[in-house]
């Protein structure tokens, strides 16, 4: 719209009809408010789900879910770090498997912008990859009833072995990441994501150092890097809430899980517990001595992998998406691996190795799509040993199949999760707050919390209490739907 | 006659009028109705809530930042663009000093270079000078930084975007640098309308540039000026800082909320939070905003129109 006023301005300046042109301008400007009128167009269609669902197939030992053959199905991915191919390998299989039916398949970066209208008019795609920047509010989705359960793709017999469930050949906790409160389960998790401190091997061979297991040897390991002039830790300082990936363990290992599901279940001074305070003090303490790579809080996520695959610093807070994300900066003898956070000291509830592991990518069916089987029917195969060993040889990330990496060879950083996930044993964590409250965990506990902690602006004490003031106002707002742990 | 002459107006404005009641007053008059709404912008089901979204709005601490940022936004932003921009064009078009067989009236030496220098930030799209700059204002690697180090003031080396208390700053900044050619080219048209007699004639009398500026070009101009001020105030509170904010300080809104703007919180309620009625409520807010900021340039901005 800006070459558009350019030219009334100009005609205007000529002398004839400013008033007019003043007027117009005005009105153009108006239009500029941009999204008012787009979020009209959306809803101002209001859909009906009327029945004009597909009809069941026939269920048989191939077919258990009873999809329909000839039904067409559509599939909305989106597309990012993890690209599209090994969802068009799994949609051939469907092709292969219903050589009748017709399936629709795209893939977008614009989840929300794409199908937000057509949830507004009743006539979702079957399957979505609700996933990205753009990613729908789940518990917008769940709340308003948008969602299918997906229990009957739980309990149908595994692609691979008919005397098996689909929800026995997952990995632990991925069926409960995909409740929110009772049985039924809304979203599929197809990729497993390891969350941890990441780090280059061969920097700290340089140092003749090892991983360290408590904060003390932590703070020697820092200062032996400053003295080489290299700063210990980066961090996505613009987003701040990649922090809690290394903090919100580090917290469970110091005061055990049940301190976690407190803050997740939004209890009154969840946060003020001592384990809290004991890790944001590690922390604060990192910030203090000068540990932190300088310039970190002015930082984005690409910017600051970047400057810790130069070597500049020698920890960052990270997913397991970083090796695919940060392919093309980090060094071929960068020897990357991730751990489990360092914790405070032998004290600790739980051991070293506690860690942060659960579902990414959530695939969802929508309650009122037309072919919900087909969508599920998709969802079975890609859950398949053979897919998910595809996923996991293209992209570099596990998937919700449990295994499913034997005979591929693993990049440094994949073989490293694994380790780490056996290494941790049960000792997984998954806390909530990412997917259960979206605005408190990254703009609140995130960019205002920790982000101006760790740039020294407030202490932990005082992060402490905004956080807590955060948590308490979320609790109260009855316009977020509230979710607790069962 | 008379009869006729309005049937005749009626019929050409038909379409037009038509046309703009659909897809401008329409989609306003829908989302104030939104707005009273419970709307979550993910289901076509919602039920009426009244003013409980205004109640809320006015209890929320954000949305007073936000709200206080646009104005910054419409204030600063304008008088800063649109001063520079006077005084470019000014210089460009009429600031220079006579030369043997030129023409009187004309620009400093190299004004075409100038000319072309500050326009050309209008040829690239407001995305990418948003992402250029925020590699520049990359406090490890970035230029500005660089630069800093370079000439000698390795001890300053601020966080830019990563500052509470400069980040708006910062933002604005590169807003007045991707538009102020825009204004130079929409002033100099202006300038070049106004006939070189009268300059003639002051430079005559011995006026220097200040009172040629102020006495002539100033009043002249004023009408350009005027609704420059306005395009200026709209883009402000509306598309130009929502790109510049989402795309740089995307974090999202800046530290500790101190970039966000109304248009990125109507954006990220009714795109991230799926509270789409609550996004109207605060659109309606802009809404108000806007036309208060036009109204009021509009009206302070009233004078005797001169006549050459």
């Amino acid at each position: 719209m800006g070459s558009t006023s350019a030219e009334n301005s100009n005609n205007g300046s000529a002398g004839v009809g400013r008033r007019d042109l003043i007027k117009r301008s005005a009105a153009l400007g108006l239009i500029s408010v941009p999204t008012m009128s787009f979020l009209s167009a959306c809803a101002s269609s209001g859909g009906d789900d009327s029945g004009d669902k597909a009809k069941a197939g026939k269920k048989t030992a191939k077919n258990p879910l009873a999809v329909n053959d000839t039904a067409q199905m559509e599939f909305v991915l989106f597309d990012g770090g993890f690209g599209k191919e090994y969802a068009e390998d799994a949609v051939k299989i469907y092709e292969t498997n219903f050589p009748k039916a017709k399936v629709k398949f795209s893939a977008t970066q614009k989840i929300q912008s794409t199908l937000q209208p057509r949830f507004n008019q009743g006539t979702p795609p079957d399957l979505i990859d609700n996933s990205g920047a753009e990613q729908m509010d789940m518990g917008v989705l769940v709340g308003k009833n948008q969602l299918a359960d997906l229990t009957p793709l739980l309990d149908a017999p595994s692609y691979d072995d008919p005397s098996k469930k689909v929800r026995d050949t997952l990995r632990p906790g991925i069926v409960e990441m995909g409740q929110f409160d009772g049985d039924p389960v809304w979203i599929m998790y197809y990729a497993y994501t390891v969350y941890g401190v990441w780090y280059s091997q061969k920097a700290l061979d340089s140092l003749d150092e090892q991983y360290p297991e408590t904060w003390d040897q932590m703070l020697a390991v820092c200062a032996k890097a400053k003295k080489k002039g290299m700063a210990g830790w980066t961090y996505a300082g613009k987003y701040p809430y990649y922090l809690p990936f290394s903090l919100y363990p580090m917290i469970g290992k110091v005061g055990g899980v049940e301190v976690l599901d407190a803050i997740d279940n939004l209890e009154p001074n969840a946060w003020k517990n001592p384990a809290v305070k004991a890790c944001f003090d590690a922390y604060y303490e990192l910030y203090k001595k000068g540990y932190v790579l300088k310039g970190t809080p002015g930082l984005d996520h690409i910017q600051s992998q970047t400057a810790w695959a130069q070597g500049k610093a020698l920890f960052i807070p990270n997913g397991s998406w970083v090796e695919n994300e940060s392919a093309n900066v980090i060094p071929k003898d960068f020897g990357l691996a991730v751990s489990a956070p360092t914790g405070i000291d032998s004290s600790d509830k739980m051991p070293f190795g506690t860690i942060w592991a659960s579902g990414g990518e959530p695939f969802i069916v929508p309650a009122k799509a037309k072919n919900t089987a087909g969508g599920m029917e998709q969802l079975r195969i890609m859950l398949s040993e053979a897919s998910s060993k595809n996923f996991t040889s293209k992209v570099k990330s596990l998937t919700a199949y449990n295994g499913g990496t034997d005979g591929i060879t693993l990049t440094p950083g994949l073989k490293s999760g694994v380790a780490a996930l056996e290494k941790a044993g049960d000792n997984v964590v998954n806390p909530r707050l990412q997917d259960w409250y979206v605005q408190l965990q990254k703009e609140q506990i995130g960019v205002a919390g920790l982000g101006e902690m760790m740039a020294g602006r407030l202490t932990p004490a005082e992060a402490i209490k905004k956080i807590q003031g955060f948590a308490d106002a979320a609790a109260k707002d009855s316009s977020i739907k509230h979710y607790k742990h069962q | 006659m008379q009869h006729g002459k309005y049937r005749f107006i009626v019929g050409f404005l038909a379409l037009p009028l038509g046309l703009y009641a659909l897809f401008v007053v329409w989609p306003f008059i829908q989302s104030i109705y939104y707005s009273f709404t419970d709307w979550t912008g993910l289901s076509p089901e919602f039920k009426m809530v009244g003013l409980d979204n205004y109640r809320r709005m006015l209890d929320d601490e954000i949305f007073w930042k936000s709200l206080q940022h646009s104005l910054i936004f419409a204030l600063v932003l304008p008088l800063v663009t649109i001063s520079l921009a006077l005084f470019f064009s000014f210089m460009i078009n009429v600031g220079g000093r006579k030369r043997r067989g030129g023409p009187v009236v004309t620009g400093v030496r190299g004004s075409s270079f100038y000319k072309i220098v500050y326009f050309f930030p209008q040829v690239l799209s407001i995305a990418i000078v948003a992402l250029l700059f925020a590699f520049a204002y990359n406090p490890d690697s970035g230029a500005i930084n660089s630069i800093l180090r370079g000439i000698g003031l390795g001890s300053v080396q601020p966080l830019w975007l990563g500052d509470p208390s400069l980040a708006l700053w910062a933002v604005m900044a590169v807003l007045v640098w991707s538009t102020v050619g825009f204004f130079v080219v929409l002033f100099s048209a202006g300038m070049a309308s106004i006939p070189a007699d009268l300059y003639e004639a002051a430079l005559l009398d011995g006026a220097g540039r200040a009172s040629t500026f102020f006495r002539i070009t100033l009043p002249l101009l004023w009408d350009t000026v005027q609704s420059g001020w306005v395009y200026m105030g709209i883009l402000a509170l509306g598309a130009e800082s929502f790109a510049v904010v989402q795309i740089m300080t995307t974090g999202p809104g800046g530290p500790d909320y101190s970039t966000t703007v109304m248009v990125l919180y109507v954006y990220q309620k009714a795109f991230r939070d799926g509270q789409a009625a609550y996004a109207t409520t605060i659109g309606v807010a802009l809404l108000v905003v806007t036309l208060a900021f036009a109204a009021l340039v509009m009206r302070l901005g009233r004078r005797e129109r001169l006549e050459y």
